[in-house]
């Protein structure tokens, strides 16, 4: 059913019984051409971009748990194309375009919403950093511009500016940046692949290859051995195990990151800020919530949750940088497990292994970075070759030494 | 999470600094500087306590539990 304005009218009138589940739950085949093990957003939009871009259609996305239950429903649903460094510049702003026109690309409201980004500078040299990062992005073809102290009153008036340890001098504004519904997303894509013929598998947990002569030949899952030509790593939070049960070992840690939300409340914060020295960032959701959050708590982990000395350095931060919202109560907090490459920068890539695919190592930038994501790992599994703007994502990158280390502080996964 | 330092008792975790992987800790070649277990089970890990007696710490956590199965002196 394609969703409009008419439609939503007719439905109401005719006491709404013809809505449908918008996705199938079908058995698994015994076989398909390929094979997406993990159905979160970068999954359900490889399996949609490689039906709609590529025309297959023996497709099967193999989801663990339930479509929307992992990373991509517990993010903070910020998007933004503010990336300095060659490679990742190229390809976030692919992914900005692509979310512009994703609503109507999924025929599914996304809520994106180009709320602007705000990252305040504290110092001259900050400033004088931040003006060469605008600079790149402007010569790329993307919009930022900088404010000047007066400019970041006037565009956010509540941001307290007598802030002694950190004085905010100015901020990078990129206008074009913003949020989205996460959940929408997933179930968008997930939509648009299953009316193309994808196959979405939900509790269907992959224990092992069929790996022989260095080609692989299917998984096998909880739900029965299925054969496929083709077979895609996207599994962000468990890369590791997945890819070791190929034999593969990965420069990758997994640590947690934690968010928060607080009761919902009238139109505040008007803006996604980031508040990078105070390791604190903002925005406010279409319900009214203050979503919020700041560093990753530092250590290896798998536990989904974090421990309570971040959640203390976060309020801190975030009364800081706010005073007004010491006043708004905490309603929940999260934790999402971030599979941390080694240099804060992501994998696209063939493997050793002859039709295996990895993609993953997203660190906590994988959600504005499902759209492209997804329309390069499916020319990738398509064709065998990634597209131009996501050819620096080499899993031998560490090797060779083409390392994409935006924040420069070396092979220290905690620190990115 | 509470670290229990040999020296100075259970203490806050925030007043240790993590190191990571105990078992790349020393290498210097490709795959320590590069390349992780990372298990989601028991790992040993490095840390130091900087905000108390900054011994140099080893110890075996479950990353998925939180629980802390033992801490030692590094090198011990």
């Amino acid at each position: 059913m394609r969703y409009s304005a008419l439609e939503v009218i007719k439905q109401g009138l005719t006491g709404n019984k013809s809505w449908r589940p918008v996705w199938r739950t079908p058995a698994p085949k015994p076989s398909y051409d390929v094979v997406i093990i993990g159905g979160g957003g970068h999954g359900l939009a490889t399996a949609y971009y490689l039906a709609k871009n590529h025309g297959m259609r023996n497709i099967a996305v193999l989801e663990k748990g339930y479509i929307g239950g992992g990373n991509v429903g517990r993010n903070t649903t910020i998007v933004r194309a503010d990336y300095g460094q060659k490679g990742n510049s190229a390809f976030y702003s692919h992914s900005l375009k692509l979310w512009n026109g994703l609503s109507a690309e999924l025929n599914y409201n996304v809520m994106f919403s180009p709320r602007g980004l705000l990252e305040l500078c504290h110092s001259d040299g900050q400033m004088e950093a931040y003006n060469r990062r605008a600079n790149t992005i402007l010569a790329r073809g993307d919009k930022a511009e900088m404010l000047d102290r007066n400019g970041v009153t006037d565009f956010a008036p509540y941001i307290g500016m007598n802030n002694e340890r950190f004085p905010i001098k100015g901020a990078l504004l990129q206008r074009s940046a913003g949020t989205a519904r996460h959940d929408a997303v997933a179930w968008g894509y997930a939509r648009g692949a299953d009316a193309l013929g994808v196959d979405i598998l939900q509790n269907c947990e992959v224990t092992g290859f069929d790996i022989r002569g260095g080609v692989v030949h299917g998984v096998e899952t909880t739900r029965g051995v299925i054969k496929a030509a083709k077979v895609g790593i996207c599994v962000a939070g468990r890369s590791t195990q997945v890819a070791s049960m190929a034999g593969m070992r990965l420069p990758i840690e997994s640590h947690v990151l934690q968010a928060f939300v607080t009761e919902g409340l009238k139109p505040f914060i008007n803006t996604v800020i980031n508040f990078g020295v105070g390791h604190f960032y903002i925005s406010q959701s279409d319900k009214g919530g203050l979503v919020f959050g700041g560093d990753l708590d530092g250590y290896n982990s798998y536990a989904q949750r974090g421990s309570l000395g971040q959640v203390e350095h976060v309020a801190e931060a975030a009364m800081s940088m706010i005073p007004a919202m010491g006043k708004s109560r905490m309603l929940r907090s999260w934790g999402g497990i971030m599979d941390m490459s080694m240099d804060g920068s992501p994998i696209i890539d063939s493997t050793h292994i002859k039709g295996l695919y990895f993609n993953g190592g997203w660190c906590y930038g994988g959600f504005k970075a499902i759209p492209a994501s997804g329309s390069a790992y499916a020319q990738l599994l398509a064709t065998g070759a990634v597209p131009d703007y996501a050819s620096a994502y080499k899993l031998n990158r560490f090797e060779t030494g083409h390392l994409i280390n935006e924040e420069g502080t070396g092979a220290v996964p905690g620190l990115h | 999470m509470r670290l229990t330092c040999p020296h100075c008792g259970p203490r806050d975790s925030r007043e240790f600094k993590y190191f990571g992987d105990a078992k790349t800790a020393r290498g210097d070649d490709f795959a320590s500087t590069y390349l992780r277990d990372n298990p989601a089970g028991e790992h040993a890990e490095i840390w130091q306590h900087i905000s108390g007696c900054r011994a140099w710490l080893e110890v075996v956590r479950n990353v998925t539990t939180h629980k802390v199965i033992s801490v030692k002196e590094a090198g011990q």
